[in-house]
């Protein structure tokens, strides 16, 4: 039997090939190889195949059959077979499976193994994979070998120590002993495991954090030798002493000084000394300076500390490094709420950062723009602001004009200011202002009185240049259908006002209900606005005519989406709110209509207005069955929105004829007690859920 | 560090370290967008980008990305010199390494990070120790000479030892 062929030749061949096709032929054949060899219990060369299987799984084909034999070569004497083996388990098992349990065992044999080597693979196995009930098993023999004097395994089993923890959380108490006299190791491996140890106890335990906090001064003593020693050609890393070690000793004092005054005032100095000579260029540096800003922010430290602190990140936000510019952004946005006033001062660099090619710095230079935004600063600010949402990518433009809507209403310096900022908002990313803007708008409108005149002339000439943003366009009609008297009075404060005639204004809206570009919810607010304007314009005629075109259609429209509405024996219907306006509007123009038709019982709605009361439109039903049998029990419900009035009259009868030889009729009215005006208040009173299944182009 | 992935700019995977427990689909869906996410990020940005609800920092050095996910709480920038430390590692064991390297020597790159890594932190924080470490269980794994003495002898040295 020829040897099977070595790694770096399986390595080589599979390169070779050309096509995924070719390449999954070779897997194939070598994977079939490797079966027959695993079936073979051929120790010599386990290790290589399993090697070559791991690599075959890298490039993510399946390589499950080889986990057993990770077992076997991890309980072989050899130690290239552990080290496979070990390797393999990592890859290929994980604590899903019972299979990985059969390991217990073995990495207990390799924790008390002679070599040091074959110990540390079992710890870090154990550290990287151990399932809770591996490390129940194992956590004595990690515990044991936290205590022992061998730098190498104490470093690896403190690592160990935090993935049971994390594992198994009761059993931290066990480690407590071990800890005792971690951080009185001269050896950096050690020390910088045990900090990370002592900081996962802390971070899980109250009672620990307790325990711990004693260790405040010779963890300070510890971080000040680091920066105060001389070069430690070992440890050094662009002239800083073991940077990580700073970094883990920084974090931990910040978790141990939490709301604790007295550790905090401990570590006082050595913060400002950290902060202070700390070399800055090198990323390394800002590394230890940037640990330093988030512990002095996140202890009781004092304000001089603290300015500090937000001066550095000042600092970061002019580094040429993105990166420093970014984790300056980040930590600024954390603070912005507790030292507001510290973070104003540097509020031209973080606007400055919208300028920033990066999409992660302008983001959150966006956010942390609309933060610092107050009553002083608003015109300014919004400025910047309105000039970014000019020029920024869209995956920004939703966030940002909310966040300017939000931020003029707090701080608006004037209600003309207010409208014009609005105005620019729609004007400029009028297609990306969230749907729930628009009722917004609407009410900021309706309650600026004095404005009134001067908004719908804005908003008219708006709609003059562009009709493609359905936001813009909404408000604007609706303002013109609201204020249009205003608009052809020729009477505007603030601005010089514009000659319109009624007859433009509806030449607009009517454009509006043409056009392509239009959705059907621009076109109901379009068509709401022309019938609220036969009470304000003179030009009756000419309204009615439009709306009695486009209101047949748009009901037409609107009775195949009624149809949704009915279920077996409980016909109910409702009447939208501009449904029901334009029943009352158009009255007896409106022409019969199919309101429903399915399995035989089709129901027609006919329209004629009420004697004398012109506020009162007249439906009647009328109910007819195609079918064999006789449909009983036949009831009808209506509902109307709140301002309406409905009343239903008595039915003809209950029962609708078989075979079309006879129909039910009902009379409904409906009557709107006030003058045709018109306000945005949510979707009619519905207890039907049928209601839902309206379209959503329908009419509502 | 929730894990640690290294591809090529074609988007191979040369290594995949898992330091949390994940399905193999899992991981495959997870290798799959992140890569993509990262072959996407132009020059000019940032080496850190959110992603998911873990924070993701990237390195590019020749021809391999190496990328990191770590948590909330972890810093980046120290994450960065984590980075280019396992770097150096690989220099100074492979003699100015390349992907090539890395390709054809996988196991080798698993050894050192496991040597300097362990469940996600740094076991050594001085290069020497690593690397002495890696020299040392090399020894072991040749048998040809005897191990220092620092080391004990593993019985069971009477088999001829295969290479891989």
């Amino acid at each position: 039997m020829p040897a099977p062929i070595r790694l770096r030749e399986l390595i080589r061949t599979i390169r070779t090939a050309r096509t995924q096709a070719e390449e999954r032929e070779m897997i194939q054949k070598e994977c079939a190889a490797i079966r027959s060899s695993f079936r073979e219990e051929d120790n010599t060369y386990r290790c290589r195949n399993v090697a070559k299987l791991l690599y075959m799984h890298m490039l993510g084909y399946p390589a499950h059959f080889g986990q057993l034999e990770c077992l076997k070569l991890i309980a072989s004497q050899k130690f290239t077979d552990k080290r496979i083996g070990y390797l393999g388990a990592m890859l290929l098992l994980d604590e899903r499976q019972d299979v990985h349990l059969l390991m217990t065992n073995c990495i207990k044999n390799d924790l008390n193994h002679s070599t040091q080597y074959v110990q540390g693979l079992a710890l870090c196995t154990l550290g990287c994979m151990g399932s809770s009930e591996m490390c129940r098993d194992l956590a004595g023999e990690v515990e044991k070998l936290l205590k022992t004097s061998n730098s190498y395994l104490r470093k690896k089993a403190a690592l160990c120590a935090v993935h049971v923890i994390r594992k198994v959380p009761e059993l931290m108490e066990m480690f407590l002993p071990a800890t005792k006299n971690l951080l009185s190791e001269k050896n950096h491996g050690v020390l910088h495991t045990s900090v990370v140890l002592l900081t996962e106890m802390c971070e899980r335990s109250p009672d620990m954090l307790l325990h711990f906090r004693k260790l405040v001064p010779q963890l300070v003593r510890i971080l000040k030798n680091l920066i105060m020693s001389g070069y430690s050609p070992e440890h050094d890393v662009s002239g800083i002493s073991d940077p990580f070690l700073q970094v883990r000793i920084l974090r931990l004092l910040r978790i141990l000084g939490r709301s604790d005054d007295d550790s905090s005032e401990a570590m006082n100095d050595i913060l400002a000394q950290v902060a202070t000579n700390t070399e800055t260029s090198k990323n390394v540096g800002n590394a230890i300076l940037y640990e330093t800003v988030l512990t002095i922010m996140d202890i009781k430290s004092e304000s001089g500390l603290r300015v500090l602190a937000i001066n550095i990140l000042g600092r970061f936000l002019l580094n040429n490094d993105k990166n420093i510019r970014y984790v300056a952004l980040t930590s600024l946005l954390k603070t912005v709420q507790t030292d507001h006033n510290a973070v104003q001062r540097h509020r031209s660099t973080i606007v400055d950062c919208l300028k920033d090619l990066d999409v992660s710095i302008k983001r959150r230079a966006m956010e942390l723009s609309f933060a610092l935004v107050n009553g002083n600063n608003i015109r300014g600010m919004m400025k910047e602001l309105l000039y970014f949402l000019d020029s920024c990518d869209p995956e920004f433009k939703a966030d940002c004009a909310s966040g300017v809507f939000l931020a003029a209403e707090k701080y608006a310096p004037s209600k003309r200011w207010h409208i014009d900022t609005i105005m620019r908002v729609l004007t400029t990313a009028g297609s990306y202002v969230r749907d729930d803007s628009v009722p917004n708008l609407i009410q900021l409108i309706t309650n600026s009185v004095e404005m009134h005149a001067y908004t719908v002339q804005r908003l008219y000439k708006a709609l003059l240049d562009d009709i493609s943003q359905q936001p813009l366009v909404q408000v604007s009609s609706w303002c013109i259908g609201e204020y249009g008297d205003l608009l052809v009075s020729g009477q505007c404060e603030e601005e010089e006002p514009i000659q319109v005639t009624e007859d433009e204004v509806l030449d607009v809206l009517e454009g509006l209900l043409v056009s392509n570009l239009s959705t059907p919810v621009t076109r109901g607010y379009s068509l709401t606005a022309i019938m609220k304007l036969s009470t304000r314009f003179s030009s009756v005629n000419r309204i009615k005519k439009v709306v009695s075109i486009y209101g047949s259609i748009c009901l037409q429209m609107y009775s195949y989406s009624l149809q949704a509405l009915f279920c077996r024996n409980d016909w109910c219907f409702s009447l939208s709110r501009k449904w029901t306006y334009l029943i009352l509007f158009l009255s007896e123009a409106i022409p019969p209509m199919t309101a429903y038709s399915k399995n035989g019982l089709k129901i027609e709605f006919t329209f004629e207005r009420a004697n004398p009361n012109p506020n009162i439109a007249v439906i009647t039903i009328h109910a007819t069955n195609t079918t064999e049998a006789d449909m009983t029990e036949f009831v009808f419900q209506a509902a109307v929105p709140k301002t309406f009035q409905l009343q239903l009259l008595s039915p003809s009868s209950n029962i609708v004829p078989a075979l079309n030889q006879g129909s039910v009729t009902q009379v409904i009215r409906v009557l709107n007690p006030q003058k045709l005006t018109y306000t945005h208040k949510g979707s009619p009173i519905q207890d039907l859920a049928e209601v839902n299944n309206f379209p959503p182009q329908s009419w509502q | 560090m929730q894990f640690m992935l290294l591809f090529s700019r074609q988007g191979k995977l040369r290594l995949q370290k898992w330091y949390v427990p994940l399905s193999d689909k899992e991981k495959k869906k997870i290798t799959r967008e992140l890569v993509q996410t990262v072959l996407a990020r132009k020059p000019k940005m940032c080496s850190f980008l959110e992603w998911r609800d873990l924070k993701v920092v990237y390195k590019r050095y020749a021809s391999l990305y190496f990328c990191c996910a770590i948590e909330n709480q972890d810093n980046e920038l120290i994450t960065l010199e984590i980075i280019h430390r396992y770097v150096e590692l690989l220099d100074k064991y492979f003699g100015s390494v390349c992907e090539l390297d890395i390709i054809f020597n996988f196991e080798k790159a698993y050894f050192i990070l496991d040597e300097f890594l362990l469940g996600g932190e740094a076991q050594d924080t001085s290069k020497k120790n690593v690397l002495k470490a890696i020299e040392q269980a090399d020894l072991l794994q040749e048998c040809r000479r005897e191990p220092p003495l620092t080391v004990c002898f593993l019985s069971a040295q009477l088999t001829t030892e295969k290479p891989l």
